[in-house]
C-alpha cells in the first residue's frame, strides 16, 4: 500500500514537511478503496516540476465520504450538537489555521503559485477571520415564533441544518474558497464531502489534519481530491447528498444542477463566472480608477472570478486614461511566489496557459489592438504578463467569454446610459465597478448595474460579513455575510395546537 | 498609590495565589480615588476584612467619563471595526478561561457562593456570554428600506457613545459580562460600576482587558457606592445610557435621576417575587428538586428565584413533605468545601434585612415548617426557611426577600393560581410544573412575566432574552435583543431626483 504522506521540500524557504495524501474520511486519511484509481499528481506552475502526489478518489470513495457524513449528521452532528459546541470548534479550527498560517501560505504558493506574502496575509489571513465570522453565526441561528390564533395555536419555524453537503471548490484560491464553504456549512450544523480541486488538492488536505486536531467529530468534514468528472459528478448526482455547493465555471455549474436535478432534487447553490466591468467617468479621481482597474485584472493573475476583465473609459478622458493604465500595469512583476520581488504569479496550469494564449491571439485576429503585453515569455513556468486590448466590439471573443487571465479588454462611451448598456451586455453578473465623483450618478449607476456586487470608486475588495454572489448566469445563492447560512439552512414550520378540537365530519 | 491585593487561597477547592492593584480602572490605569478613600472588602463567612479597594467619588466618574468618551472618539466606536471588536473580545474571553480558577476562588471568597458554582456557572457563564457577544460585534447591521425610486433610505445602527453600567452583588462576573458583552460588540465605551460589597472578580478583569489588547478608556471600572458614585453616572450629562441591575427601589431612582438629568436611555433589570406553579399532574420528584433550586440557589439571591410556590391541592401535602425533607439536606457552610451547596449572605446588612422578613412572617402567624434561624454562630449564613399557612397580605408574601426563603401556597384550579401569581407588581419570571403540554403551553403565556419556564427554573441561555414586566424592569437582556439596547438608529435619507 503506497504511503499516504509525502515530504515536500520548500527550496527558497529551507522548509521540509510532511503533507498528508490519502483521502481524510472520519478523521482519518485513508487510500481509494479502487485500486484502479490513479493519483493526482500536484504541481508548481512557476516551475512546472512535480510537488508530490495525492490519492485520487473515485466515486465509490465519495459513497464511502458520504455515509460517513450521513452517519455523523444523525449521530454527533446536525441536531446533536449545539450551536455553543459549534462555535467553540470553528474558533479553535480557525486558532490552528492561525498558529500554521506560513507552511499554509508557503505551500499555498507552491501549488497555486501565488506570491507567499499575499497567500498568507490575505487569503490565510482572510480565511481566519471568515471561519470567526461564522463561529459567532453558530450559536444564532434562530428561527421565529408568529402569530396565528393567540387562543389554539403556536406557529413557530425552525432553522435546521440542510444535512449532507457536498462542495466543490476552486484553484484560484483553495485555501480562501474552502473557509467561505466550510465555515457556513459547520455553523449550520451540516455534515460536509469537500472536492478540493485536482489541481490544488495540498493545502485542503493540510486543513483537514487541523479539523481532525480542532476535535471534530469524525465525519463532519471529509476531504475527497478528485476529477471533477469523477468526484464532482459523483457528488451533484449522490442521492444521499441534500445539497451541493459549487464555486466554478459557468460551464461546469450548468452540469452539477442538470445531475441534481436528475436525481434527488438536491439544493444547489452555484458560484460561477464573470465577464465584469469597470467604468470610468469623466469625474473620476483618475490615478485612483487606474490603480482599482489594475488590481481589478491583475490580481490573482486575473483568476478570480470577478476579475474586472472589460474596461469602459469615457470619451473625454479615454487617452489620458489609458496612459496612465498602461503605465501602471507594467509595473505589476509576474514571477515565482517565492521571489520577493513577485507581485502576482503564474496561471496555474498548463491548460489554463494555453487556454489565455488562445484568447490572446484571438484578441489580434479579431482587430483588437494591444496596448500592452502580448509577447509570450521563453523557459519555465506558467507566466503570463499583463495584456491590455484597446479598440473592442462586443463581438469579439475576449469581450464575451471570460478568460481567467491577467488579459484586459477596454472600450470607451460617451453617455451614462451608453456606459450602463455596455456593461449590462453580457450574460455575466457577478461584480461590477464604478469610477465617479459624481453621487447622484454613483447612486443611479450602481442601482442600474446587473450585478451581484457593485463597487463604487474601489474594486474587488470584499468583506466577510457583506453577501456576494451573481445575478444571471453568474450564479445562484450568496456566500459569505448572514446570506450564506440561508444556503445551509432547511425551514421547518411547526404548528402547534393547543386548544382547537375538529369536528367530523366537517 | 493604589494597594495591591495578595491572597493565598489553601482550601479544597482551590490553592493558590493571587496579587493584583485594586485601583480604579481609568483609561488603562489603576489610580487611586480622588479622596483617597478606600471601601472594606468583607468575606461574608466570618465578617472579617480581606482587602480594601480605592473608591471613587463623582469627580473620578467625571474623569472616567471623559477617558471614555476620548476613546469612543477615536479608537473606539466606529473607528474599531466590528471584525476588531470581535477578535480583542475573543481574546478577554480566552483570558477569562486560562484564568477562571483564580476567578472562582475570587467570587467565592468575595460575594461567599461556593467555588462549585462560581466555577461551573458564574465564571462559564460569563466566558459563554462574552464569546456570543465577541460573535455579535461584526453582525450589527442596518436596513434598506424601499421608498421610492428618487431616494435612497437606510438606516444604521450606531453605538451609543459613552455608557454607564450600574451591577449587583449577587453575580458579580456574571453581571458584568452580561453588561460589558453587548455594549463592547456594539461600539460603546464603558463606565462601569461594581458593587461596592463585591469588586474582586470586576477589578481583576480589568487586568485581563489590559492583557486581551483594549485600548485605554475603553472600559473604565469604578468601586463607590450607590448613593454618590452611582449617582453621579445616572445623572451625568456626558453619559447617554444607564443600565443597572439590582432592587426595584434604587431602579427608581436612576430613572428619576436620568430624567432630571439629560434623559439619558434607561435599561433596568430589577426585582422579582417570581411564582412557581405545581400542578397536580406534574412530575413530582422533579416538581421539589426544581423548586428547591428555583428558591434556594445563589442563597435565594437570584433576581428571578421562584420565590412563591404555588402547590395544587391534589399534591399538596404530598409535596410539602417531600420539599421540607429536601430542604433540610442542603448543606450549609463554608463556600470553599465540595459538599456546601449554600454559603453565607452576601453582607450583613443582607443578613439583617433576611432575618427580619423571618421574624415579619412569624409575626404575622405564617408556619416555620423548616429553618426560620441563623446559622451558626459566624458570618451570615441562614438556614433554608420554608414557611407555609400564609395570606397574600403578608410581607414575606409581597415583597422580595432576596434570602434562602420561600413561601409554599396551595391552590385549586388554573384560574384561581395564574390570578394569584400574577398579583404582584413584579413580572420577571415564572415558572409551571405539569405533564399536559397543552395546559403548560397555556400558562406559560397566560402568566405575565419576561421568562416562562416549563418545567425547570433559574435556566438562563447567553442567546435567550431575560428581563422583566412591570415594576421587574425595562428592556431585555442576552440575545439579539441586547443589542437594541446598546445602539441608536440614524435613518439616512438620500435624495436621488427629487427637485423642490
Amino acid at each position: 500500500m503506497a504511503s499516504l504522506s509525502a515530504r515536500i521540500v520548500i527550496r527558497a524557504t529551507n522548509r521540509e514537511l510532511e503533507i498528508p495524501t490519502g483521502l481524510f474520511i472520519d478523521n482519518q486519511f485513508v487510500p481509494s478503496v479502487d485500486s484502479a484509481s490513479e493519483p493526482i499528481q500536484a504541481v508548481n506552475p512557476s516551475t512546472e516540476e512535480p510537488i508530490c502526489s495525492v490519492v485520487a478518489g473515485s466515486a465509490k470513495d465519495i459513497d464511502i465520504a458520504v455515509a460517513a457524513a450521513r452517519k455523523a449528521f444523525n449521530t454527533t452532528w446536525g441536531k446533536n450538537v449545539t450551536g455553543f459546541e459549534r462555535s467553540k470548534l470553528l474558533n479553535k479550527l480557525a486558532d490552528l489555521m492561525e498558529r500554521d498560517q506560513d507552511i499554509l501560505a508557503e505551500v499555498e504558493s507552491l501549488n497555486n503559485g501565488k506570491p507567499v506574502k499575499i497567500a498568507r496575509d490575505f487569503d490565510i489571513g482572510d480565511s481566519i477571520q471568515c471561519l470567526r465570522y461564522y463561529a459567532g453565526w453558530a450559536d444564532k441561528i434562530t428561527g421565529q415564533t408568529i402569530e396565528v390564533d393567540n387562543k389554539t395555536k403556536l406557529a413557530f419555524t425552525k432553522h435546521d441544518p440542510i444535512g449532507v453537503c457536498g462542495q466543490i471548490i476552486p484553484w484560484n484560491y483553495p485555501i480562501n474558497m474552502w473557509a467561505w464553504k466550510v465555515g457556513p456549512a459547520l455553523a449550520c450544523g451540516c455534515t460536509v464531502v469537500m472536492k478540493p480541486s485536482e489541481l490544488t488538492p495540498l493545502t485542503a488536505l493540510m486543513l483537514s489534519k487541523l479539523i481532525a486536531e480542532a476535535g471534530f467529530p469524525p465525519g463532519v468534514v471529509n476531504t475527497i481530491p478528485s476529477l471533477g468528472s469523477v468526484g464532482g459528478a459523483a457528488l451533484s448526482a449522490h442521492m444521499d447528498v441534500d445539497k451541493v455547493a459549487f464555486t466554478g465555471s459557468t460551464v461546469t455549474g450548468r452540469k452539477i444542477m442538470e445531475a441534481a436535478a436528475k436525481s434527488n432534487l438536491k439544493k444547489v447553490s452555484l458560484e460561477l463566472g464573470g465577464k465584469s466591468p469597470q467604468i470610468v467617468f469623466e469625474s473620476a479621481d483618475l490615478d485612483q480608477a487606474a490603480n482599482w482597474a489594475c488590481l481589478g485584472i491583475l490580481y490573482n493573475t486575473g483568476q478570480d472570478c470577478t476579475a474586472g476583465s472589460r474596461l469602459y473609459v469615457q470619451d473625454t478622458i479615454y487617452d489620458k486614461f489609458i496612459s496612465l493604465l498602461v503605465s501602471k500595469a507594467k509595473e505589476l512583476v509576474i514571477g515565482d511566489g517565492f521571489d520577493e520581488k513577485s507581485g502576482g504569479g503564474p496561471v496555474v496550469s498548463k491548460t489554463q496557459f494555453d487556454k489565455v494564449w488562445r484568447y490572446i491571439e484571438s484578441g489580434s485576429t479579431q482587430g483588437a489592438k494591444l496596448a500592452l503585453g502580448g509577447q509570450k515569455r521563453p523557459g519555465k513556468g506558467f507566466f503570463v504578463d499583463p495584456t491590455i486590448f484597446t479598440d473592442i466590439n462586443a463581438n469579439m471573443d475576449i469581450v464575451r467569454d471570460e478568460i481567467f487571465g491577467p488579459v484586459l479588454s477596454v472600450g470607451r462611451f460617451k453617455t451614462e446610459e451608453e456606459a450602463i448598456s455596455l456593461a449590462n451586455d453580457t450574460s455575466y453578473g457577478l461584480g461590477a465597478g464604478l469610477h465617479s465623483n459624481d453621487a447622484n450618478q454613483c447612486m443611479r449607476v450602481s442601482s442600474a448595474l446587473e450585478a451581484g456586487t457593485v463597487w463604487v470608486n474601489q474594486y474587488n475588495l470584499l468583506n466577510n460579513n457583506v453577501p456576494f454572489g451573481g445575478k444571471k448566469q453568474s450564479g445562484i445563492g450568496r456566500e459569505l455575510g448572514s446570506y450564506a447560512l440561508e444556503e445551509y439552512t432547511s425551514v421547518k414550520a411547526v404548528h402547534w395546537n393547543f386548544g382547537e378540537k375538529l369536528d367530523w365530519p366537517l | 498609590m493604589p494597594s495591591v491585593f495578595t491572597h493565598e487561597f489553601n482550601t479544597p477547592a482551590f490553592k493558590g495565589k493571587v496579587s493584583f492593584s485594586t485601583g480604579l480602572f481609568i483609561n488603562g490605569q489603576f489610580v487611586d480615588g480622588s479622596d483617597n478613600t478606600t471601601i472594606d472588602v468583607i468575606n461574608p463567612t466570618n465578617g472579617k476584612v480581606v482587602t480594601s479597594v480605592s473608591e471613587a467619588t463623582p469627580k473620578d466618574v467625571d474623569i472616567a467619563v471623559e477617558a471614555a468618551q476620548k476613546a469612543f472618539d477615536t479608537v473606539w466606536g466606529l473607528n474599531a471595526p466590528g471584525a476588531t471588536r470581535s477578535t480583542l473580545m475573543g481574546k478577554l474571553a480566552t483570558l477569562m478561561q486560562e484564568n477562571a480558577d483564580e476567578l472562582a476562588a475570587l467570587e467565592a471568597l468575595d460575594n461567599g457562593k461556593t467555588f462549585n458554582f462560581a466555577r461551573n456557572a458564574d465564571i462559564a457563564g460569563s466566558i459563554d456570554c462574552i464569546r456570543y457577544y465577541a460573535g455579535w460585534a461584526d453582525k450589527v447591521t442596518g436596513q434598506v428600506l424601499e421608498t421610492t425610486e428618487a431616494k435612497l433610505t437606510y438606516t444604521r445602527h450606531e453605538p451609543i457613545g459613552v455608557v454607564g453600567q450600574i451591577i449587583p452583588w449577587n453575580f458579580p462576573l456574571l453581571m458584568m459580562s452580561w453588561k460589558l458583552g453587548p455594549a463592547l460588540a456594539c461600539g460603546n465605551t464603558i463606565v462601569l460600576k461594581p458593587s461596592e460589597f463585591t469588586p474582586l472578580t470586576a477589578i481583576k478583569m480589568c487586568h485581563l482587558m489590559n492583557e486581551a489588547g483594549f485600548p485605554p478608556g475603553v472600559i473604565n471600572v469604578l468601586t463607590g457606592y450607590g448613593g454618590t458614585t452611582g449617582h453621579a453616572i445616572s445623572s451625568h450629562m456626558k453619559i447617554e445610557k444607564v443600565a443597572f441591575t439590582g432592587s426595584t427601589l434604587v431602579g427608581r431612582k436612576i430613572m428619576e435621576s436620568a430624567a432630571k438629568s439629560n434623559l439619558k436611555n434607561v435599561t433596568l433589570e430589577l426585582g422579582g417575587k417570581s411564582p412557581n406553579i405545581i400542578f397536580d399532574d406534574a412530575d413530582l420528584e422533579q416538581a421539589v428538586n426544581w423548586a428547591a433550586f428555583g428558591i434556594f440557589y445563589n442563597h435565594g439571591q437570584t433576581c428571578c428565584a421562584g420565590s412563591r410556590i404555588f402547590v395544587q391541592e391534589g399534591i399538596y401535602d404530598e409535596f410539602l413533605k417531600r420539599f421540607t425533607e429536601k430542604t433540610r439536606s442542603i448543606k450549609v457552610g463554608d463556600p470553599f468545601a465540595p459538599e456546601t451547596f449554600q454559603g453565607p449572605q452576601v453582607s450583613e446588612i443582607q443578613f439583617n434585612r433576611i432575618m427580619s422578613y423571618i421574624e415579619s412572617g412569624k409575626q404575622a402567624g405564617a408556619k416555620v415548617e423548616v429553618g426560620g434561624e441563623r446559622q451558626g454562630t459566624e458570618g451570615y449564613f441562614i438556614q433554608p426557611t420554608v414557611f407555609t399557612n400564609v395570606d397574600p397580605s403578608m410581607k414575606i408574601v409581597q415583597e422580595e426577600i432576596f434570602g434562602p426563603v420561600g413561601v409554599v401556597i396551595k391552590f385549586k384550579d388554573e384560574d384561581d393560581v395564574i390570578k394569584q401569581a400574577n398579583d404582584t407588581v413584579y413580572g420577571l419570571a415564572a415558572a409551571v410544573f405539569t405533564q399536559n403540554l397543552n395546559r403548560a403551553i397555556n400558562t406559560a403565556h397566560r402568566l405575565k412575566a419576561g421568562t416562562a419556564w416549563v418545567n425547570c427554573v433559574n435556566s438562563l441561555n447567553a442567546n435567550v432574552p431575560f428581563g422583566g414586566f412591570k415594576q421587574s424592569g425595562i428592556g431585555r437582556e442576552l440575545g439579539e435583543y441586547a443589542l437594541h439596547n446598546y445602539t441608536s438608529v440614524k435613518a439616512v435619507h438620500v435624495n436621488l431626483g427629487h427637485k423642490m
